[in-house]
């Protein structure tokens, strides 16, 4: 299992959405999140996109105001989980056209159906973006 | 969608206003508000049955939860949802489910038959997400029930539920590694797939199996070894697809996908790696370089020819390509190449050590995530050839890297140092700069080695303390050069003042005497000066007193000041030097002789032993055996010397105890002491407790000493133990307070509070028979549903009580252990050491094992057998675990 979760965070250290494969208490989260966004934030664009914390590995991205963390375990390929921030910022702002924290604020839950069509039990399951979309699509025509 | 329909007669608010109103809190109690009444009215529309609403209410619980705040009443809901028929109910109840609930939740049992009809609906959207749900949050028990609806579901005619169950898979067998063998073979039909999606999931699913279950490993091998790699063929000289496209390469996360299920075939297997070599050598020559994907992939690769059965030539491919890396201008590239020469070094230590000046100057990097990564791969190559140079560019760079690195570098330093300490002289040298720049970083047990070393190092007596005193001027803010140097000045002062013992490179210095007791009262008077260096300086200071006649009043003004300290231990010691000083003159010198040679190699062994400390430190209550000879006195006493409780104050220990002699205790110096030793215990007791750092109140000073001063005398013996019982009613109440012992442990701190008596002279009873050479059953000697310990056992010719103990720890659970721990407690008539285990991380399903050694001597062998109280501490999912155990199945006459 790779991912362990991931997180998007704002400028202001919010947590914007938060998926975990893995159980950790409310408590656990709270402190996770915070410790790792006070790590990531600081860092200029010059270093690396990579922080260790505790047991995991932070791959991160920045996007505007938003920042994408994912977290992995030891075994995991750095580079190929930057791909796969990404392609998820790129899946994500073909749905909702240009996104922004806003959009992800406000439909959440579509949001997480998008990472659920691309990662299941912290594996990447599908990467073709119209694939990933149809699902999601057939429902709001649906509804 | 439900939350646009607004309903003038709901309280509820929609989520966007939800949104609204939380961004617009200025404060956190105000948000905190606002979550407070939006979650009443959640629960308000809960109790009512409200269905229209479930959707939102469940979107705005998300968003609750995400804020992190608790949502547990919103669990029911989910499963309702679940239960309700239209799809996007289910949806969101499904997607409330993954992120409010987990596996540990009894709720869960009541969703495994929502799951069961999901799985088998007929409608494939509702397959999908129930497979999702389950791939997301399946505990074993669910694993074991819906195991066959997810192998029925991997042979379905749709690709986007194949891929799914395909993931499913890897949770279930990854809960339940029985079961991996019911996958076996669809997992090896999926690897025939054309869907980029079914067929990146199979190939996780067979990279699993591989992983969990030996059999599945070698069928896989077997039966797709040339499937694999004809498909990584087919992907990377595939045409252009947009669809799969990412910078340009077609699908990387495939290739990488397929380049591990390979690692994994080939690793051990010279057959499966020979057959791979063609298609790896292609990735490796024919991938771009200059896109992030591309790299991602060749990463993989290098990391797949690493694993393999050896090929030179694919090898030497790999490390150029790493090479490559390593002088690349993205930091990531780099921070990826580092973590890989890590791997590398295992196989090609020479090849690594060619890149020694660009990874050396990595660790200097503006990075921290690189710098890390670099020191720790500097610090494996360290050897004995390069480890002067190499300390030498660490240690420049120490003064200058930012506050927050210091201590992870002096602490990579120090062990370089130790570890290869090539002359006593340069490892003291050594230590002297870290300690100059990093003093206030380096841990407790870096300046206790440093000091056993320099009493051992006794040509270098003069150079040591005229160094530190140098050094001392200079850098005096740093806590543990500060210790060592006063330290070294108690003990070597005179040769500070006089010049003694010149090495040839040394330039002379002039000290006066008055100048080596600035230095301590410089110490004394830090404001940031602890207890410990507060409490080291004193002695100091009173040993000084007998060496430095001159100083003598000087010494003392400084000592009396202290005496109304607040610190109880420091006010109590300057009392006593006090008195000391002031009317023992006569025993004084003897008194304040430097201390004998600190032993080496018990240090060492108690640092490898200290382990064992702290499970003494715990259970030691519980496994002492009374002990009639342990009197009230001697509890704080044997805290002070460095015994477990359970066992009695051994003045006969052969190895001097480094820290009652760091304290400047020494027994077998003093003649006085053995005559009294001989006649009574407790004349003993006192006196230790009167030079050392012990707990009696002041009032029973002078009648000590008078004890003492007595029995230098040669008076009677009868005469100090009238006087003793007289103090025996006054001792018994001081000793006992409490409050005395914290600053003491304080003042002992580092040098592990209690430790089992590894070093006391042991006999063998006459008459045992010679148990050399017979061999003894292994034993099973610690099972839990999680944890198995086995021991193995050895004896060492020509030590029958001896028995060294090879114990296996192997990982029942599926869940890696991490900071794993073992400890052990032995009764009193056994000694134990144990030696350092093999690893701290413990892999899950009896994958790995993790053995450690250790030496038990059991002192009254024939008569008792052994036993042993064990406990094992461990963090799963970084919480903390701890077994607990008793082993008495010990093979009998060990």
């Amino acid at each position: 299992m790779g991912i362990r979760f991931v997180l998007l965070v704002n400028k202001q250290g919010q947590t914007r959405l938060a998926q975990y494969y893995e159980h950790l208490s409310i408590d656990q989260r709270t402190a996770l999140e915070g410790e790792i966004v006070r790590k990531c934030l600081v860092r200029t664009d010059q270093q690396c996109s990579f922080v260790e914390h505790r047991n995991y590995k932070v791959v991160y991205r920045r996007y505007a105001s938003l920042f994408f963390l994912v977290g992995v375990d030891n075994e995991e390929n750095e580079l190929a989980i930057l791909e796969f921030i990404h392609l998820l910022v790129e899946t994500l702002d073909r749905y909702f056209g240009n996104v922004c924290e806003l959009d992800i604020m406000i439909h959440l839950e579509k949001v997480h159906f998008i990472v659920e069509e691309m990662v299941v039990n912290g594996c990447i399951v599908e990467t073709n973006k119209s694939n990933i979309l149809m699902p999601i699509q057939l429902m709001e025509k649906a509804a | 969608m439900a939350d646009l329909i607004i309903n003038p007669f709901s309280s509820g608010t929609r989520l966007r206003d939800m949104i609204r109103s939380i961004r617009a809190c200025k404060t956190a109690a105000e948000e905190r508000a606002v979550v407070r009444k939006e979650c009443a009215a959640i629960r308000a529309a809960i109790s009512e049955n409200d269905h229209d609403y479930r959707h939102r209410n469940l979107a705005k619980l998300m968003f609750i939860h995400m804020l992190g705040y608790p949502t547990h009443f919103g669990q029911m809901e989910c499963l309702k949802a679940i239960a309700s028929a239209g799809f996007p109910e289910k949806r969101i109840g499904y997607l409330g489910l993954m992120l409010l609930l987990d596996e540990r939740q009894e709720v869960l049992m009541l969703v495994t038959n929502s799951l069961k009809q999901d799985l088998n609906h007929s409608n494939q959207y509702i397959v999908g997400i129930a497979l999702c749900a389950l791939g997301n949050i399946c505990s074993a028990e669910m694993a074991r029930d819906l195991a066959p609806e997810v192998e029925r579901l991997l042979q379905s005619r749709d690709p986007n539920i194949r891929k799914k169950a395909a993931l499913c898979s890897v949770r279930i067998i990854k809960k339940v590694p029985d079961l991996a063998e019911n996958f076996m073979s669809p997992a090896a039909v999926l690897l025939k797939e054309k869907h980029h999606g079914a067929l990146i999931s199979g190939v996780q699913l067979c990279t699993e199996l591989c992983k969990v279950s030996e059999e599945a490993l070698d069928y896989l091998r077997k039966k797709c070894t040339e499937g694999v790699v004809k498909v990584l063929k087919d992907v990377v000289n595939s045409p252009y697809q947009p669809e799969y496209d990412i910078a340009g390469i077609t699908d990387p996360f495939l290739h990488i996908r397929l380049l591990r299920l390979l690692r994994v075939l080939g690793q051990g297997d010279a057959d499966a790696s020979d057959y791979m070599n063609d298609i790896l050598a292609q990735v490796a020559t024919k991938t771009e370089t200059n896109k992030n994907a591309g790299n991602a992939i060749l990463y993989e690769c290098v990391e797949t020819i690493m694993s393999i059965e050896d090929n030179s030539g694919l090898r030497v491919l790999a490390i150029n390509i790493l090479g490559r890396f390593l002088s690349n201008r993205d930091n990531n590239i780099r921070y990826v190449a580092l973590n890989m020469l890590m791997r590398a070094i295992a196989v090609d230590a020479q090849a690594v050590q060619r890149h020694r000046a660009t990874i050396l100057e990595c660790v200097k990097d503006t990075d921290a995530s690189i710098r890390k990564r670099a020191l720790e791969l500097v610090y494996l190559l360290v050897n004995d050839s390069n480890v002067k140079s190499l300390t030498k560019e660490l240690i420049d760079y120490l003064e200058v890297s930012d506050q927050d690195f210091k201590g992870d570098l002096s602490a990579k330093i120090c062990s370089i140092v130790e570890k290869f300490s090539l002359e006593k002289i340069w490892y003291i040298d050594q230590m002297l700069k870290v300690l100059s720049e990093a003093g206030n970083f380096v841990k407790d047990d870096v300046w206790h080695a440093l000091i056993v070393v320099i009493s051992n190092a006794s040509d270098l007596h003069g150079y040591t303390v005229r160094s530190l005193y140098r050094a001392f001027q200079t850098s005096g803010e740093q806590e543990s050069l500060v210790r060592v140097t006063v330290w070294c000045i108690g003990e070597y002062g005179e040769m500070l003042v006089n010049n003694m013992g010149m090495l040839n490179k040394e330039e002379p210095i002039t000290v006066t005497e008055s100048d080596a007791v600035d230095v301590l009262e410089t110490a004394m008077r830090r404001h940031t000066s602890d207890i410990t260096t507060r409490a080291m300086t004193l002695i100091a200071l009173l040993k000084l007193s007998s060496r430095f006649p001159s100083c003598s009043q000087r010494v003392n003004d400084i000592i009396v000041e202290h005496k109304g300290n607040f610190v109880l231990e420091l006010q109590q010691r300057s009392i006593e030097f006090n008195k000391i000083i002031e009317r023992h003159q006569n025993i004084r010198s003897t008194l304040l002789e430097s201390m004998p040679v600190l032993d080496e190699t018990t240090y060492n062994g108690r640092k490898a032993g200290s382990l064992a400390t702290t499970v003494q430190a715990s259970t030691g209550s519980s496994i002492s055996l009374p002990n009639g000879d342990v009197k009230p006195t001697a509890v704080p006493l044997v805290d002070l010397l460095d015994l477990s409780s359970d066992d009695t104050p051994a003045p006969s220990s052969s190895g001097v105890d480094p820290l009652q002699d760091l304290l400047g205790v020494d027994l077998t110096s003093t003649p006085s002491v053995s005559g009294l030793e001989g006649s009574s215990k407790a004349p003993v007791d006192s006196l230790l407790d009167l030079l050392s750092i012990g707990t009696p109140s002041v009032q029973n000073d002078s009648s000590k000493l008078d004890i003492l001063s007595a029995s230098n005398r040669s008076t009677q013996s009868a005469n100090s133990l009238d006087m003793l019982s007289s103090l025996s009613s006054s001792l018994a109440t001081p000793v006992s307070a409490p409050a005395s012992s914290a600053p003491m442990m304080d003042l002992l701190d580092g040098l592990s509070p209690i430790v089992p008596k590894t070093d006391t002279v042991t006999f063998t009873p006459p008459g045992l028979s010679e148990t050399n050479g017979s061999v003894y059953p292994s034993i099973t000697a610690f099972k839990s549903s999680s944890l198995k310990m086995e021991f193995s056992f050895s004896k060492q010719p020509g030590n029958p009580q001896t028995t060294l103990i090879h114990a296996t720890f192997s990982n029942m659970s599926s869940n890696n252990y991490t900071n794993f721990i073992f400890q052990a407690a032995v009764p009193k008539f056994v000694q134990l050491h144990l030696d350092p285990a093999s690893s701290n991380s413990l892999p899950a399903n009896g994958k790995g094992s993790i053995t450690q050694n250790f030496k038990v001597t059991n002192t009254q062998q024939g008569q008792k057998n052994l036993a042993m109280r064990v406990r094992i501490a461990y963090k799963v999912n970084n919480q903390d675990m701890l077994e607990q155990g008793q082993i008495n199945n010990f093979p009998p006459g060990l």
